[in-house]
């Protein structure tokens, strides 16, 4: 049944990975503009041109270029960055750590401040204490990240500067590691002035990218919360004697985490999206910051490699998120 | 019955505070070159950095202060009011018209029209929409109609999800059935019997992406990928603010509360509006 259930969402997991490469391919090619003419000085020879478009496959028709690149695409291959003259998979992978340590920061603050304000807006329902709760997501879901990254750099970075507001880390650090999970690493090597020095600067973008999603986790999970509690397992465990927190922590909450936990997948990948400009916000070195530049620079085999990753790993959450869900309910684990 | 006066005193409140202030802010930027005090792209190098009027050193007619080359800070906000709505309005109903009709669709047809338009908006869902919306504009070229596009082509899957689900729930209740009895045809029955009653939501969607769309423009003239003149952009103020935030902290806070608000307004207007005409709610 999981495993049925598997196959079939790894299908249309593939399916929708092949209609991105297609929209990518053809959304680039459309692109007005020679890209062989700005990579050649002026007065480049015919011969030379031709040369080029030879060795980047621009001769041949779009459906040959298309399964050209997408075979290469499948062996990893993605080309050479046409303005930095690197190989794109080499400087997708030096980035996409960055990029990663700070989405995963997002995420356990936006669980850090989502799941209490859920508990304590269930305990203190009907009160101002819960509205209190509701008028703060409101708000937080309303601004997106963009505005959530000026305001924290406005407020924390210079009316009471106590974070970075541009970097990954200080510049005149010596920094001893040898993968790009700086953050991760920092902390296996017990280098904790380093792991200070990161969070320092990584705190604001993921703070930034991690509101909304705290607004909608609290407000998701008290409604689900909520209905729980009038029932009669629950119930029964407060005339047990569980006091109104213990009965949330201990009976409900277990019940009303599996809704949330869908939309949560969703919403992550909006997080992961939103990196994209919130990098560029607090110029930070990731993928998405180098995104803007490719885009800037018209370098098309650097922004497809970047749009190609962006897409996997939305896909994959999407596909971790539907197994844990099929794994976690009892209706379908059993069906 | 008492919950429900003031659920809708509520939706009042907000349609008239977050109404007022659109309608504040549109008449701003539709008789800029009335309201604005000054030429938005006058440079005055006597003139830099100026605070708001009521700190020490501010200049009469410059309420807001100005930039690092002495621009009015006021007027090119009410100047970049103009491209915001513009965008607003042009692309949420772009991205409305295409996403309705494509979910209109597929909820009501289903079968294999369904499973195209489904198929199509989840591939739409894996790409990242800032990333989609500045490569997009980077292929199209810069300016007012690319931007548009842009915001379009991305957002039209969040009407199609809507729509798609309301009109798939509509289409299978009674008053449907009857009208096919009565020899009423498809499209009629589509547009005369599903589409008044997906009406609501569309409307409440259709401000709210309104907010998205000016908020997508400032990202973009952010990056400076937006409209290609020197009219003055929201977003293009703000990024002359993050430079300049430790010398002119004004460049940034003027323009980020404007968006703040029009982007709040926009989403508590379609908010009120709906819980104002859902049926159910009222």
């Amino acid at each position: 049944m999981i495993l049925q259930r598997f196959l079939a969402r790894l299908f249309t997991m593939l399916v929708t990975l092949f209609g991105v490469a297609v929209v990518v391919f053809v959304v680039i090619r459309i692109a007005p503009g020679d890209p062989i003419a700005m990579m050649l000085p002026p007065g480049a020879s015919q011969a030379d041109i031709d040369r080029l478009r030879a060795l980047y496959g621009l001769d041949k028709s779009l459906i040959e270029q298309f399964f050209i690149w997408l075979s290469g695409v499948l062996h990893g291959d993605f080309g050479t960055s046409i303005s930095l003259r690197q190989n794109v998979l080499g400087l997708v992978m030096s980035r996409l750590p960055a990029t990663l340590e700070l989405s995963i920061l997002a995420l356990i603050i936006a669980l850090a401040v989502g799941l209490p304000l859920a508990v304590i807006g269930t305990r203190e329902r009907g009160t101002a204490v819960e509205a209190g709760i509701d008028v703060a997501n409101g708000a937080a879901l309303s601004i997106p990240d963009f505005l959530w990254g000026l305001v924290l750099i406005l407020l924390f970075g210079v009316l009471w500067p106590v974070f970075e507001i541009s970097g990954r880390v200080s510049p005149r650090l010596e920094l001893p590691f040898v993968t790009q999970f700086y953050l991760f690493e920092s902390i296996v090597r017990l280098r904790f002035d380093l792991t200070r020095d990161l969070i320092g600067h990584m705190f604001m973008p993921a703070l930034a990218l991690a509101l909304p999603l705290a607004a909608i986790i609290s407000q998701l999970l008290k409604q689900s919360l909520k209905e729980l509690m009038g029932l009669d397992y629950v119930v029964l465990a407060r005339v047990k004697g569980f006091s109104e927190t213990q009965v949330i922590l201990r009976e409900a909450l277990k019940n009303a985490a599996l809704p949330t936990l869908t939309l949560v997948g969703v919403q992550f990948t909006f997080l992961i999206g939103g990196t994209v400009i919130v990098e560029r916000l607090f110029s930070y070195e990731g993928l998405g910051n180098m995104a803007i530049d490719a885009v800037v620079n018209r370098d098309l085999p650097l922004i497809q490699g970047i749009v190609l990753v962006f897409a996997l790993i939305f896909v994959l959450i999407n596909l971790v998120v539907d197994m844990m869900y099929a794994l976690l309910n009892p209706r379908l684990r059993h069906g | 019955m008492a919950e429900a006066r003031f659920v809708a005193r509520k939706a009042n409140a907000r349609i008239w505070l977050a109404g007022g202030w659109l309608l504040l802010a549109l008449l701003a930027a539709i008789f800029a070159p009335l309201v604005a005090p000054q030429d938005p792209l006058a440079q005055d190098l006597m003139l830099e950095r100026l605070p708001p009027f009521w700190l020490q050193g501010a200049e009469p007619g410059y309420w807001l202060g100005t930039d690092s080359l002495g621009r009015d800070l006021l007027s090119r906000l009410v100047y970049g009011g103009r491209i915001a709505f513009i965008v607003a309005f042009a692309a949420a109903t772009a991205a409305c018209l295409v996403g309705s009709v494509l979910g209109l669709i597929a909820g009501y047809f289903g079968g294999w029209a369904d499973r195209i338009v489904s198929r199509i908006v989840d591939i739409w869902m894996a790409f990242p929409p800032v990333l989609f919306a500045i490569l997009l504009v980077a292929v199209l070229g810069t300016g007012l109609g690319s931007v548009i596009v842009a915001i379009a082509v991305i957002d039209w899957t969040r009407f199609c999800r809507v729509v798609r689900a309301e009109a798939m729930s509509q289409s299978r209740m009674d008053y449907v059935e009857n009208a096919r009895i009565a020899g009423f045809g498809r499209l009629d029955i589509m547009l005369r019997e599903v589409l008044p009653n997906v009406l609501p939501s569309i409307i409440a969607l259709l401000s709210l992406e309104m907010g998205i769309a000016v908020i997508v423009e400032a990202i973009l003239s952010f990056v400076n990928l937006s409209i290609s003149t020197d009219d003055p952009t929201w977003g293009g103020i703000i990024a002359e603010g993050r430079l300049s935030i430790h010398q002119a902290w004004w460049v940034l806070v003027f323009p980020l509360i404007t968006l703040f608000l029009t982007v709040l307004s926009f989403s508590q207007f379609g908010e009120g509006l709906k819980a104002r005409f859902d049926p159910v709610l009222r």
